[in-house]
């Protein structure tokens, strides 16, 4: 057999390596495993690695193989992000709180993808609980761009992003609340897509902040994002808020064309604070899908200057809730400390969580208590409608919205880590689609200083379709999604 | 409103004790200085007009979901026990709740 050359395989060209027999699901899995064990000491993106489960899941999935019974996915090695329950595999959402969680069941996306073939090679790191935009805030390690070491992968998904980015796996799943996945892959330069709200089930997610988040892929290119989101979209009664809808194949109907298809680019995305460069690489990418036949028209969005504000009240509100369950009794890290009931509750919390996560249990308890409710909860409530309409209105116009992912490229490791405003506003173009519950994606546009940069597609509820077509259409007429990083 | 008024020591102190996480002084000072930080870059939705704007809850339109009151197989108990710190014959052990 040849040297295997897995740098930048996607999902389906490793499929028709396994459907010609060039390589068997075995082989291409130790490659995958060996790759990790020579480029994780400088990345760092693998929170666990799940080396035996991988090889006997390989041998399963080569069986399959054999008998002609396999899938799109069958064989394919994949990592997950660490806040997605594995049944018997530690889920740690990189904190101390939950460092040595072992689920006893598997989130709903596990089970898809298990059952689909595909082969688990390890738990990707995160901002502790997703709650992040540089991966720095997780207690259990600090991932490192693979294009540049001395940089951020961004996050919370830095170690997703960082691994396909890296080759250190196929494809990745993420999760993203207010761009958690769209950012990093941006930063990483891969493609990066959040669904519509309720569209992929988030049943064994570990909560962040329930009305937002959701789950999608982080991939190689936008086939291999469509395939994934295939496979995990689907209606499931475990979570009340899984949308029962029928799902396509988002495979099909993608075109290396844009006639008639109606582009929107917000002026409001185009600010203050974002870097020149990044500016000029996203605007060229708009020419290119006005060459490609897309109607190109400036458009505005006035409140989603306000999208970021409303997001650090609503998200921290209801992690304020949902991260009230860690108090060291039914599970996660238990404090021995002397004392009574409340010692024990209050020295858990103290040393389970990282200074991130408190800072927004802090201030999403203040945006709910008595006598700032109104002024900051219900406020931001009001204006969440008012963005959720105005780009309900704009969809009535467009297909897609084209704008930036990210303000700026990757930037140096602990250098924002001092000022929680500046770190938020890295998220500034990504919010948007959480708060208005549409589908986002983010591919590679150009390179500066030998960085990646984003643009960012959006499409209104349910329109997905749109939203791989249109960042389809682009990397056909381009090259970025082929240049890999150097390592 | 300058920067550390738009919340106090003493208002940080509380929320301590609300949230049940002990902090030190200087951990209360430097979280207050920060969440004064982050409370005044969230003060522009007040040029927002809202009268008469209703709340949204989420961003889709969910509703509750009902399903059929049919019983099914959960986890089992030393599974659901697993991760439990301290446990006792089947049970979750806890400090005492009611002092002496």
């Amino acid at each position: 057999m040849p040297t295997l050359d897995i740098k930048g395989l996607t999902i389906n060209a490793a499929r028709r390596l396994l459907d010609e027999k060039e390589v068997s699901a075995l082989e291409l899995t130790q490659a995958y495993l060996d790759r990790i064990v020579s480029v994780e000491e400088d990345v760092h993106s693998f929170v666990s690695v799940t080396a035996d489960i991988a090889l006997e899941q390989a041998n399963i999935a080569d069986r399959m193989i054999s008998e002609g019974v396999h899938g799109h996915l069958t064989g394919i090695p994949m990592q997950l992000k660490d806040n997605m329950s594995t049944k018997g595999v530690p889920t740690t959402c990189s904190s101390k709180m939950l460092e040595h969680f072992i689920p006893p069941y598997d989130a709903y996306v596990t089970e898809k993808l298990k059952d689909a073939g595909a082969i688990l090679l390890g738990k990707g790191n995160l901002d502790e609980f997703a709650m992040g935009s540089s991966t720095e805030n997780s207690a259990l390690k600090v991932t490192h761009n693979p294009w540049d070491l001395e940089k951020v992968p961004g996050g919370s998904s830095g170690g997703p992003a960082a691994a396909v980015a890296a080759s250190e796996c196929v494809f990745s799943l993420g999760s993203d609340t207010g761009g958690s996945i769209r950012q990093p892959a941006s930063l990483c330069g891969v493609v990066g897509m959040k669904p519509t709200y309720g569209l992929v089930s988030r049943f064994g997610l570990v909560a962040f902040a329930s009305s937002l988040d959701q789950i999608g892929p982080i991939t190689s290119d936008v086939e291999d994002s469509a395939v994934v989101l295939s496979h995990i979209a689907g209606h499931d009664q475990r979570d009340s808020t899984s949308l029962n809808i029928d799902v396509p194949d988002y495979s099909e109907g993608l075109v290396a064309d844009l006639t008639g298809f109606k582009v929107g680019v917000p002026v409001e995305y185009f600010s203050e604070g974002i870097d020149s460069g990044v500016e000029n690489s996203v605007r060229n990418a708009i020419k290119v899908l006005s060459d490609l036949g897309a109607d190109i028209v400036e458009t505005s969005l006035p409140h989603s200057a306000y999208a970021l504000a409303v997001y650090y009240i609503i998200a921290p509100s209801e992690a304020s809730a949902n991260l009230s369950r860690y108090d060291g009794v039914k599970y996660g890290y238990s404090s021995d400390v002397a004392g009574s009931m409340w010692d024990a509750l209050e020295n858990t919390r103290q040393n389970g969580f990282g200074p991130e996560v408190k800072r927004r249990i802090m201030l999403g308890t203040y945006a709910l208590s008595s006598g700032y409710y109104d002024a900051y909860y219900v406020k931001a409530q009001k204006v969440w409608t008012i963005i959720r309409n105005e780009f309900k209105e704009a969809f009535e116009s467009f297909d897609v919205l084209a704008m930036p992912t990210a303000p700026t490229t990757a930037f140096d490791i602990g250098g924002k880590t001092g000022d929680p405003v500046q770190m938020y506003l890295n998220d500034i173009f990504t919010i948007p689609a959480n708060i208005a519950g549409i589908p986002a994606i983010s591919v590679s546009c150009g390179i500066l200083d030998g960085l990646p940069v984003g643009l960012q597609f959006m499409a209104g509820a349910l329109q997905e379709k749109k939203l791989f077509r249109a960042a389809y259409a682009y990397q056909q007429a381009t090259n970025w999604h082929h240049i890999k990083a150097n390592i | 409103m300058s920067k550390n008024d738009n919340i106090t020591i003493e208002e940080v102190r509380h929320l301590a004790l609300l949230t049940r996480i002990n902090m030190s002084e200087e951990e209360i000072e430097q979280m207050r200085d920060q969440m004064s930080d982050i409370l005044s870059s969230i003060e522009i939705l007040s040029e927002v007009e809202t009268d008469g704007v209703e709340p949204t809850g989420h961003s889709v339109d969910v509703h509750s979901v009902m399903r059929e009151d049919i019983s099914s197989d959960s986890i089992k108990l030393d599974e659901a026990l697993a991760n439990a710190p301290r446990q006792e014959n089947s049970f979750i052990r806890v400090r005492a709740v009611l002092e002496e």
